[in-house]
């Protein structure tokens, strides 16, 4: 009978660290940056038809980098989780720090008790109602949640692209604003232009269903 | 019936995957009825006469306010007439409580699949859809518990405004005209029989749609006609390829008066 070897635990939480890590690093990053009347998603998506980021409920909206059939998976069963909830309860009832701690439960668990971790890194932002505060969600991939403030980014080179958009941001930029800030802080956080933009928003503009894709005129190009 | 707790997250939802109406029957959140021969029939509010007409670039859509058990008046100013997504209206009769409900689903389903697949529905994919409601609820169609509703909406694919009726088995008749539902349906269609004409403008649309009402409200005492003292009028929607327009009060006070002025 053949003895399994002994790893200590640090060890393997390591290594599979490690390896979600390089994982989410080959990928491109997002940021989600406030301004004045919603949200601005955007991300460095060459594909027009694979996209990273989506429409999860009337005020939220998710984003995901990493491997895609893994934040797609996500990203479905986000969806699932909010209309569940809102038809089950009332569509009040359905909040971005719920679906959050589903998504860091979920990560959590798998980087614990499966062989291989999702190599995904997601966002959950939310449009406050009213003069309620907004909330930017970050959860990684062993399911560490994060709350940000005004600016979150995910992906490969997430801390220097929020960084970059920190310096010029402010709570009453405009949307046209709040894109050029994005763009300007991707080309200087990757060093190269960008082989192209996937974006959206969550607007007060757009009515119960808050979530827009932009068009490619909008982001001036 | 056993409610499960939600767990966090469903990663592998019944195949396709896109189906809300699917994901919550495999989670045991469908209310079943149980069947019984006798047919037990229970009094429940039931929501009278609906119509759908086409027109110049789409479809009218309305609905009188009433909801009746018995020879009683249930409620006065229900809504009958919804919008199902943004380019569709579904408008429903028979018991209130069930055909609310499918509406709510309905509408859930729409978006659900919207979201889940990133493309909406084509219109007859909606149609079908709401035909396989109608058929789940079949076993309470026996008991006297009849939903039936009508649907309509534009047609990105062929470019028009299209409407569909249907019967208690789930069965979907797409119509080209006009068509009806509920108590008061086969006097509103006699009026739409003679006084309809193909292409209409959609504002001579909505005042014919208000016209047929009113005839039915006439002789049909299930059917509640316009209450201008109690500003409770018709809920009247238009869908073109602009989406859908859910008319304001304001906009169907003067049809109407005039419809009321009309009709004899």
């Amino acid at each position: 009978m053949t003895v399994p070897f002994y790893v200590a635990p640090e060890q393997l939480v390591r290594d599979k660290a490690e390896f979600a890590r390089k994982g989410i690093a080959r990928g491109r990053s997002i940021v989600a940056i406030e301004y004045a009347s919603g949200i601005l998603l955007l991300a460095e998506n060459p594909s027009r038809a694979l996209h990273k980021i989506s429409e999860v409920y009337d005020r939220i909206a998710f984003a995901g980098v990493g491997k895609y059939n893994e934040f797609e998976t996500l990203r479905k069963a986000g969806i699932r989780r909010a209309d569940l909830m809102g038809y089950l309860y009332s569509r009040d009832d359905v909040t971005a720090m719920g679906l959050a701690t589903a998504f860091s439960e979920t990560l959590g668990s798998i980087f614990s008790h499966e062989l291989k971790p999702f190599e995904v890194e997601v966002l959950v932002a939310e449009i406050g109602e009213g003069g309620d505060e907004n909330h930017l969600f970050r959860v990684t991939y062993d399911g560490t949640l994060n709350d940000e403030d005004g600016v979150a980014a995910i992906g490969g080179k997430a801390d220097a692209l929020a960084e970059a958009v920190r310096a010029s941001w402010r709570a009453d930029l405009t949307l046209t604003d709040a894109i050029s800030a994005g763009s300007a802080a991707f080309e200087q956080a990757e060093g190269r232009p960008s082989e192209g933009w996937e974006a959206a928003v969550l607007d007060r503009a757009n009515g119960r269903r808050t979530f827009r894709r932009l068009s490619e005129d909008e982001l001036g190009r | 019936m056993t409610e499960r707790a939600l767990p966090p997250l469903i990663l592998d939802a019944p195949s396709p995957g896109s189906s809300f109406l699917d994901l919550i029957s495999s989670l045991g959140h469908v209310t079943r009825l149980p069947s019984s021969e006798e047919g037990t029939r229970h009094q429940v509010p039931e929501g009278t006469t609906v119509l759908a007409l086409s027109c110049h670039g789409g479809v009218v859509m309305a609905g009188d306010r009433r909801a009746t058990e018995g020879n009683l008046v249930a409620h006065n100013s229900i809504q009958k007439v919804f919008r199902a997504d943004e380019f569709s209206a579904v408008a429903i009769a028979g018991a209130a409580g069930l055909a609310l409900e499918m509406v709510r689903l309905f509408q859930v389903e729409l978006e659900h699949y919207e979201k889940i697949e990133g493309v909406r529905l084509s219109l007859d994919g909606k149609a079908n859809f709401l035909a396989r409601l109608v058929r789940g609820q079949l076993p309470m169609a026996f008991q006297g518990l009849v939903v039936v509703p009508l649907f309509a909406g534009f047609d990105d694919i062929q470019q028009r405004g299209r409407l569909f009726s249907f019967d208690i088995i789930g069965g979907r008749y797409e119509e080209q005209e006009f068509a009806s539902t509920g108590s008061g349906s086969r006097l509103a269609r006699s009026y739409l029989r003679t006084a309809y004409q193909p292409d209409l403008p959609p504002e001579e649309g909505v005042a014919l749609a208000v016209q047929a009402l009113v005839s039915a409200s006439v002789e049909d005492t299930a059917t509640g006609g316009p209450d201008l003292r109690r500003g409770i009028l018709p809920n009247v929607v238009v869908v073109d390829a602009h989406g859908v327009e859910e008319l304001a009060d304001e906009a169907i006070r003067p049809a109407a008066e005039a419809a009321i002025e009309a009709i004899k």
